[in-house]
């Protein structure tokens, strides 16, 4: 199957403008000069300007940065230990729990989740701020990173492992120079969706900030409950500027180790 | 020793941060309203030894919870929140199926390419994508600019801020999860067998209807069940996009929590939803294990 | 016996179910069958033999509906298929990777072709029971195709596509996915079947063993052209070039030159040093003429002695012996450096072998055992 049908076209064609349409028009009007923001009234960067100058928003922004790399990193290291515990530990006492633990948070609603933990911060008189937001927020990613690495480690020929014990390593230096090395995309993809995730979320991150913390999210609700800003769309321009080209760059990063790797073997194979 | 470290780590995180939260909001849904500090009664006093124990349980009731089914603003809440996402999820499917199908027909180069093309929007804010519909659905947005100025209505539609502004806002934000499904289903299937049904005397419609759908069905269902769990529970998208007529329960319980602040009512709430979710929850993780297993 | 014998292609009168007129076949710009003409006649049991990427897969495709020819035409019956889908053809195919649905059971899957022709109930159900009788799965009917071993798996597919009683049917390396002796088990199952059933079989095979077995004529094809095509016998014992003799079997091809003797025999000079040989041929070659002698190793004797009444005889000395248990192939250096195979049915026990290694033997055969081929 070579070309696709007129039907496939079609269905492909619609389906990728259905999807990118709304944020094109949402790029374009944030360079608009009028305030109002549904009539095109010229070129103009003037609402980036007025972003940069907003303090409450700056802040917001590094809390959120802040949290999602103090989260996403805890959540990496506690969900491979997870991953690794559930594809590799066998039989433990309340090993149904656990997986029940780690599969339950990816559906859970987050209004949920984020309404629990914070009736748990304030039974254990736990003030909200950036710490509290930061355990929630590891809680939920942590399953994320669980599920993506143990579907690598699924896939993950054990006997590596066995040849490296076998050649003297102990367990711990055969996990750090033989399975991490060899997991280390998925460990890395893992940290990128628990950034992500962090960086996106609003409802758990409602319930559990205080007054001291306000992340991006809840800046960015509070302003379009009010209906559409300029300045809204050139933050959200900026967002999605910055994870298309992250990405991008990940793709074509994987696609050149992925044409590198078969360039050698294609030259490997020519030397046989 | 190593390896029970390893286990413990996770498990006890889990434990102190999944299970007991909601222990707690079990035990707060059954409390009752009281002007203080935490707005609840009553509180564990464990200084009071067993007798205090006793006191705390007895203390407790199913009041909240018989509250939702006299009010009607709650069960009409479930009922909305339950059919909003069943139409929602059926019309994913119906606008993410095509799109998976032909991604798995293209050539093969470009798949890599579309894959990525389907991921990208799922890794930009959710908020944002919501919020873009704004602009769009509004009485003086886009949609409405384009329509009046193609002369295909002469006055405004209202689409904010109605169920059909929350629809097109859940098709588009949960699309992702009803293709990727589909689209790994797809695309293990053998080509031939679509031959060998052609073969023995099917019309192509035939041979979708009869080959393709039941052989993509694990999809179909991982997809619906994808989208349908977190949609029960949506609160952005409603609350953005709907109006004043949009129930659903995921905004009835922020609203309880925040605006009333009637925190064992909210907890209530959140009981009767996680019950809810319980049998869409249970046969989703019963399909993916007969998936797993069929692939074994 | 004699008029019994089942050989529609001699018999001017007889119609062909199958005609290719000068069918082209193109991807782009590479031709994948060339102008190729073939007659393929009603209960035959047809080959297409050939390296992969000879053409032969796509010539099941055409016959099957998935392709249409780029020039030419395909007849069924006399009549022109190329504007008929795949799933109005009389015609049914057995694909390689068999192509059972996963998610349907035996049954519904031999009953998937006659469901389409909306057949009556018992009839259908008369003929499923018929055709699970037929490839003996009747014990396995309600399992899934997982759940059957791959042996059982390839009845699945025959019995499917036979059941609905096709004029034509396709087996697309039919046996290529079991291992050698439930192959050889299965192909005398495949003849059997299509004895019992009448049906015109077309296989494609790259293994030539395969198609010797069991088919009536057999299709040696290479790069989208037809080599040679023939009865089994006909194929191995006067293959008509050197790329069909070389295809079929083991054999000693030896280059030199024809010089015409008498009618219908010749010369041929191969070597320096070495006594020419003696062949005959139909084929008319001119004096001089560059040529191949392609002689079978079983046409070989070997001896210790010079056979006193050999026509053909050369000195070499054992260089290799392959012991095949019935058989011992032994691989003889000549002075000038080739190497000649001759074969021998070992009918005496191991130890009494009459040669060994680098004893000096006497290779001869009659003026008839070789092939004399045209360059």
């Amino acid at each position: 199957m070579n070309r696709l049908s007129w039907f496939n076209t079609v269905s492909l064609t619609l389906g990728f403008a259905f999807l990118y349409i709304p944020m094109v028009i949402l790029i374009i009007f944030s360079f608009n000069e009028s305030k109002l923001v549904t009539v095109w009234a010229g070129f103009s960067t003037k609402w980036y300007g007025e972003l940069i100058q907003n303090q409450a928003f700056l802040d917001a922004a590094w809390v959120t940065l802040r949290v999602a790399v103090f989260s996403s990193t805890l959540a990496t290291i506690l969900g491979t230990a997870a991953a690794y515990v559930l594809v590799r530990s066998g039989r433990f006492f309340g090993r149904t729990l656990f997986s029940g633990m780690i599969y339950a948070p990816l559906v859970m609603p987050e209004v949920i989740t984020g309404l629990s933990l914070l009736l748990l911060f304030i039974g254990i008189g736990l003030d909200r701020g950036i710490l509290t937001i930061v355990l929630a927020h590891t809680t939920f990613s942590m399953c994320f990173v669980s599920v993506v690495v143990s579907s690598r480690l699924v896939t993950f020929d054990q006997s590596l492992e066995e040849a490296a014990l076998d050649l003297g390593c102990s367990p711990a230096q055969a996990f750090r120079l033989v399975t991490l090395p060899i997991i280390a995309p998925a460990v890395i993809s893992g940290w990128l969706l628990a950034f992500t995730l962090s960086l996106d979320d609003l409802v758990i991150a409602s319930f559990t900030s205080g007054p001291s913390a306000t992340t991006l999210p809840i800046k960015i609700f509070s302003a379009v409950r009010l209906g559409v800003s300029p300045e809204i769309n050139a933050l959200s321009t900026l967002m999605i500027a910055v994870v298309t080209v992250g990405v991008i760059a990940a793709s074509l990063v994987t696609k050149r180790a992925m044409m590198r790797q078969r360039q050698d073997e294609q030259a490997a194979a020519r030397t046989e | 020793m190593r390896r029970a470290l390893l286990i413990a780590v996770p498990y006890v995180w889990l434990l102190a941060l999944f299970m007991v939260p909601f222990f707690i909001v079990l035990k707060i849904s059954l409390s009752d309203t009281a002007l203080a500090i935490p707005p609840y009664t009553p509180t564990l006093d464990l200084s009071g030894g067993w007798a205090g124990i006793k006191d705390f349980f007895s203390q407790l009731d199913l009041e909240n919870f018989v509250w939702l089914t006299e009010d009607d603003l709650y069960w009409k809440a479930y009922l909305s929140s339950v059919k909003i996402a069943l139409i929602s999820t059926v019309l994913t499917l119906i606008v993410g199926y095509p799109i998976a199908y032909a991604m798995a027909r293209a050539p093969e180069e470009w798949r890599p390419t579309l894959m990525m093309l389907i991921i990208l929007p799922f890794w930009t804010s959710f908020l944002i994508r919501v919020y873009a519909w704004m602009g769009i659905l509004s009485n003086e947005g886009y949609l409405n600019q384009l329509l009046l100025w193609t002369g295909i209505i002469s006055t405004p539609l209202t689409i904010l801020n109605t169920n059909t502004a929350v629809y097109i806002g859940i098709v588009y934000t949960y699309l992702p999860f009803m293709i990727l499904p589909i689209y790994s289903a797809l695309e293990r299937m053998d080509g031939s067998l679509i031959e060998a049904a052609e073969d023995l005397g099917c019309s192509r419609l035939q041979a979708f209807w009869l080959v393709t759908i039941p052989l993509s069905r694990p999809g179909i269902i991982a997809g619906c069940f994808l989208v349908m769990i977190p949609v029960i529970g949506e609160f952005v998208i409603p609350s953005l996009l709907g109006g004043s007529g949009t129930l659903m329960i995921g905004k009835v319980l922020w609203e309880e929590f925040f605006s009333n602040r009637d925190w064992p009512v909210a907890s209530a709430v959140a009981v009767v939803l996680l019950l809810i979710l319980v049998i869409p929850i249970v046969l989703f993780q019963r399909n993916q294990q007969k998936q797993t297993e069929a692939e074994k | 016996m004699n008029a019994t014998i089942f050989a529609p292609w001699d018999d001017p009168q007889a119609k062909p179910l199958i005609q290719f007129r000068n069918v082209t076949k193109r991807f782009g710009v590479f031709t994948a069958i060339d102008d190729l003409s073939l007659d393929i006649y009603e209960r035959e049991f047809f080959a297409l033999l050939g390296p992969s990427g000879c053409g032969k897969t796509t010539m099941m495709r055409m016959l099957a509906g998935f392709e249409t020819p780029t020039e030419g035409h395909i007849l069924l019956g006399g009549q022109d298929i190329d504007p008929i889908p795949p799933n109005k053809r009389a015609v049914n195919m057995m694909f390689q990777s068999y192509a059972l649905f996963p998610h349907l059971s035996i049954w519904d899957n031999i009953a998937f072709g006659l469901r389409r022709d909306n057949m009556p109930k018992p009839d259908l159900e008369a003929r499923v029971e018929e055709m699970l009788r037929l490839t003996r799965l009747e014990q396995f009917a309600r399992r899934k195709p997982h759940q059957i071993s791959g042996g059982q798996r390839q009845r699945v597919a025959l019995a499917r596509s036979l059941a609905k009683a096709p004029k034509l049917l396709l087996l697309d390396e039919p046996l290529g996915a079991l291992d050698k002796k439930l192959r050889q088990d299965t192909q005398f199952e495949l003849m059997d079947i299509q004895e019992k059933t009448g049906t015109t079989f077309v296989i494609v095979t790259h293994d030539q063993e395969e198609a010797m077995t069991v088919a009536s004529r057999v299709a040696v094809m290479d790069q989208g052209r037809l080599m040679q095509v023939a009865t089994p016998d006909r194929i191995y014992e006067t293959p008509n070039s050197v790329y069909v003799a070389d295809f079929i079997g083991d054999v000693n091809i030896i280059e030199g030159r024809a010089t015409a003797r008498t009618e219908e025999s010749y010369q041929i000079d191969w070597a320096e040093g070495q006594p020419p040989l003696t062949a005959k041929s139909t084929t008319a070659l001119a004096t001089g003429q560059g040529c191949h002698l392609a002689i079978r190793p079983e046409k070989v004797t070997i001896s210790a002695e010079r056979p006193a009444d050999a026509i053909n005889a050369i000195q070499g000395e054992v260089h290799d012996i392959a012991y095949l248990g019935n058989l011992s192939t032994y691989h003889v250096k000549l002075a000038n450096g080739t190497i000649i195979k001759a074969q021998t049915a070992n009918t005496r026990r191991i130890s009494r072998r009459s040669f060994t290694w680098e004893d000096p033997v006497w290779l001869s055969w009659t003026a008839t055992a070789a092939v004399l081929l045209e360059h």
